[in-house]
């Protein structure tokens, strides 16, 4: 009865209050992103993920860095290792779980600060205009005509190997298609009357862009940044299968999969029990992203 | 004020044919593009290592090899000037000598860049024969289960890892089932049998008439190729059917229909005839991903392309090669860029 309640409270045509309306839209979003099955597999999958990294500890059956020679390439399905083990002896599904962590600590950086910085650049470009406006438009198209692995690859040759500077060279790759986004919202919310109204009050320019045009540019943001994640773990898995990203003995999947490589037709396991792990997660994270894509901005659908 | 300004400069325009300033326009956004790409390498060959000299000499070397190298790489200048020299460098075709063997970077890669042209050049023919038709018969098909197909191809094409895809390929078409060639261009049988004119194997094997080495060839390059091209048929496949959708649900091809016209040419005559132009851009554009995709495919597959040599040269610090190599593929993504582009505005009246 209470639920019943709550759901007509939410469902409301009058909201009482900003919160309420706020709170309204949000569960109709989320009524609609709940029919669509696909999306709701996806949702599921990150969710599984993220407990399955916090939980690492306590689900691996082994500690993913105890070396075990004796019982090195066992097959799927041995005693005690369900995926079998690698040419370390070390626990595949161990690895896999403990790998989780470092998928979603790329993830979640990459998304921290891709997005970030083609907010700045777009919105300023947007708002300012004239020369400022040529000079960053200029700047992102030159990125976005880049190769974007090439360029990671020389980014991380510079820096070096690593998680960090894999993170730091994919982001730098994966900037601009945000800016183009956050400048196209903005030409458009410039010219509104809501804003026109706003600076007849008063307000400067960071405000606006602050607290008018940047709450209006997150929803187009978010459903980029879903659709992304999956070419960003594709990304972050290949420079960890070139050597470049993740070092031994960390679990980094890429990098697992380049370990297997080796054994790939004798023991093939190795090899394509952390490529399956990288598939699903990115599954995922496509279809979270049309799901989004359908219920913020259902003009890009079909 | 805006508006006399936009007339002003509308009447100037007036003056000169518009070709010229189409093509000014374009001249310039290559150059700028390109200079911005050559600044990235730049900065990345020698402002962000801490010390390139160190890079090239090692740690152990002399104080007067070190000054001698350090006068030779132009570092006592300032950064434009070497900026500048750099540029020449490259427009000269010189990225300096590989640290491995000290030949010549550019010799390198124009040595190994046939082997990716090959690759690439196969797998979008794949990706075009299979994807274009995929995509205008899910679009004529909406809804169905060909559309259904289609779309998970496309989806899994999106999530998948390609050097996973590669090695899963190699372990059940090569492994078990032996259809295909392992990895390498030719079996060892058939290495240099064929005088190199081209380059491109499979042309210089057809030319010297040599069926043995062709099959050979062939059956080395078909898995490798046939996975870009699965890749580049995802994103063509989509994209046709969205461009698709849009030509079928305007009025023209409704009037086409009453007049009596058979499905087939509504299709083919009608609809796909005004969609050749968007598809070429795609095409272009997912060809450019190939060159770039075949990096982790040409690991994979130990094929000696462009995206090989990167990637040893890498794991060898060899900067130049690095350098070289980014540089090139670099310019040609750009070129290919602009010329889809250029087609849509030269041959799409609407974006004029």
């Amino acid at each position: 009865m209470a639920e019943q309640t709550l759901r007509a409270w939410l469902l409301t045509d009058t909201p009482s209050s900003r919160r309420h309306a706020k709170l309204s839209a949000l569960y109709q979003g989320w009524l609609s992103f709940r029919s669509n099955t696909m999306a709701m597999v996806g949702l599921g999958i990150l969710i599984a993920l993220m407990l399955i990294a916090a939980a690492a500890p306590l689900l691996s059956p082994h500690d993913p860095f105890v070396q075990d020679l004796g019982n090195r390439l066992a097959p799927l399905g041995t005693e005690g290792h369900i995926l079998g083990t690698d040419s370390l002896g070390r626990d595949i599904l161990s690895r896999l779980i403990y790998g989780a962590r470092i998928t979603l600590y790329i993830v979640a950086l990459v998304a921290l600060i891709a997005p970030v910085v083609g907010l700045l650049v777009g919105t300023v470009s947007g708002y300012v205009g004239g020369w400022v406006d040529i000079v960053l438009m200029r700047i992102t198209d030159i990125f976005l005509a880049f190769p974007r692995l090439v360029l990671a690859l020389a980014f991380v040759a510079a820096l070096g190997a690593g998680i960090e500077n894999a993170v730091i060279a994919i982001s730098l790759t994966a900037w601009p298609p945000y800016a183009r986004i956050a400048r196209a919202e903005t030409l458009t919310i410039r010219s509104s009357d809501y804003i026109s109204a706003i600076q007849l009050q008063g307000a400067g320019g960071f405000r606006i862009i602050t607290k008018h045009i940047w709450p209006l540019c997150i929803s187009s943001l978010i459903v980029r940044v879903t659709l992304d994640m999956a070419g960003i773990i594709l990304a972050a898995a290949g420079l960890g299968f070139l050597g470049l990203g993740a070092q031994p003995p960390s679990p980094e999947w890429g990098a697992m999969i380049s370990e297997g490589r080796r054994f790939i037709l004798d023991h093939w396991w190795v090899a394509t029990m952390p490529g399956l792990a990288i598939f699903t997660v990115s599954l995922a994270f496509n279809l979270l992203g049309d799901g989004l894509r359908d219920v913020l901005d259902p003009k890009a659908g079909e | 004020m805006a508006l006399s300004e936009e007339n002003r400069k509308g009447r100037d325009r007036a003056s000169l044919p518009p070709w010229v300033k189409t093509t000014a326009l374009t001249m310039g956004s290559i150059a700028v593009t390109m200079l911005g790409l050559l600044f990235v390498t730049f900065i990345i060959g020698r402002v962000m290592p801490i010390d390139p000299v160190l890079a090239i000499v090692g740690e152990r070397a002399s104080q007067s090899t070190y000054d001698a190298v350090y006068l030779e790489l132009g570092l006592d200048k300032p950064l434009v000037v070497q900026f500048a020299y750099y540029i020449w460098d490259v427009l000269h075709l010189d990225f300096g000598t590989s640290l491995l063997n000290a030949r010549p970077v550019s010799e390198d890669i124009a040595r190994v860049f046939p082997a990716t042209l090959e690759l690439a050049t196969l797998g979008i023919i794949i990706g075009v024969v299979i994807g274009v038709p995929l995509g205008v018969i899910a679009a004529v098909r909406k809804g169905s289960w060909t559309d259904q197909v289609a779309r998970v191809v496309a989806l899994v094409g999106y999530s998948m890892p390609i050097f996973w895809l590669g090695l899963m390929g190699l372990l059940i078409f090569y492994g078990i089932l032996g259809w295909v060639g392992g990895p390498g261009r030719v079996g060892i049988f058939y290495v240099d049998v064929v005088p190199s004119v081209t380059g491109l194997i499979l042309v210089d094997a057809a030319l010297d008439g040599n069926w043995d080495v062709f099959k050979n060839a062939f059956s080395h390059i078909i898995l490798p190729a046939s996975l870009l091209g699965y890749f580049s048929l995802a994103y063509i496949s989509r994209m046709t059917r969205s461009f698709m959708l849009e030509q079928l649900s305007a009025e023209y091809i409704t009037t086409a229909r009453v007049k009596g016209m058979s499905e087939w040419d509504v299709v083919w005559k009608h609809a796909f005839k005004n969609i050749r132009v968007q598809l070429v851009t795609v095409i272009a554009l997912s060809y450019a991903g190939l060159l770039e995709g075949s990096v982790l495919t040409e690991i994979i597959f130990s094929w000696p392309g462009i995206g090989s040599y990167i990637t040893t040269a890498l794991l060898s610090a060899d900067m130049n090669a690095v350098l070289g190599g980014t540089v090139v593929v670099g310019l040609i993504f750009i070129l290919l860029n602009i010329f889809s582009d250029l087609l849509y505005k030269v041959f799409d009246p609407r974006a004029k």
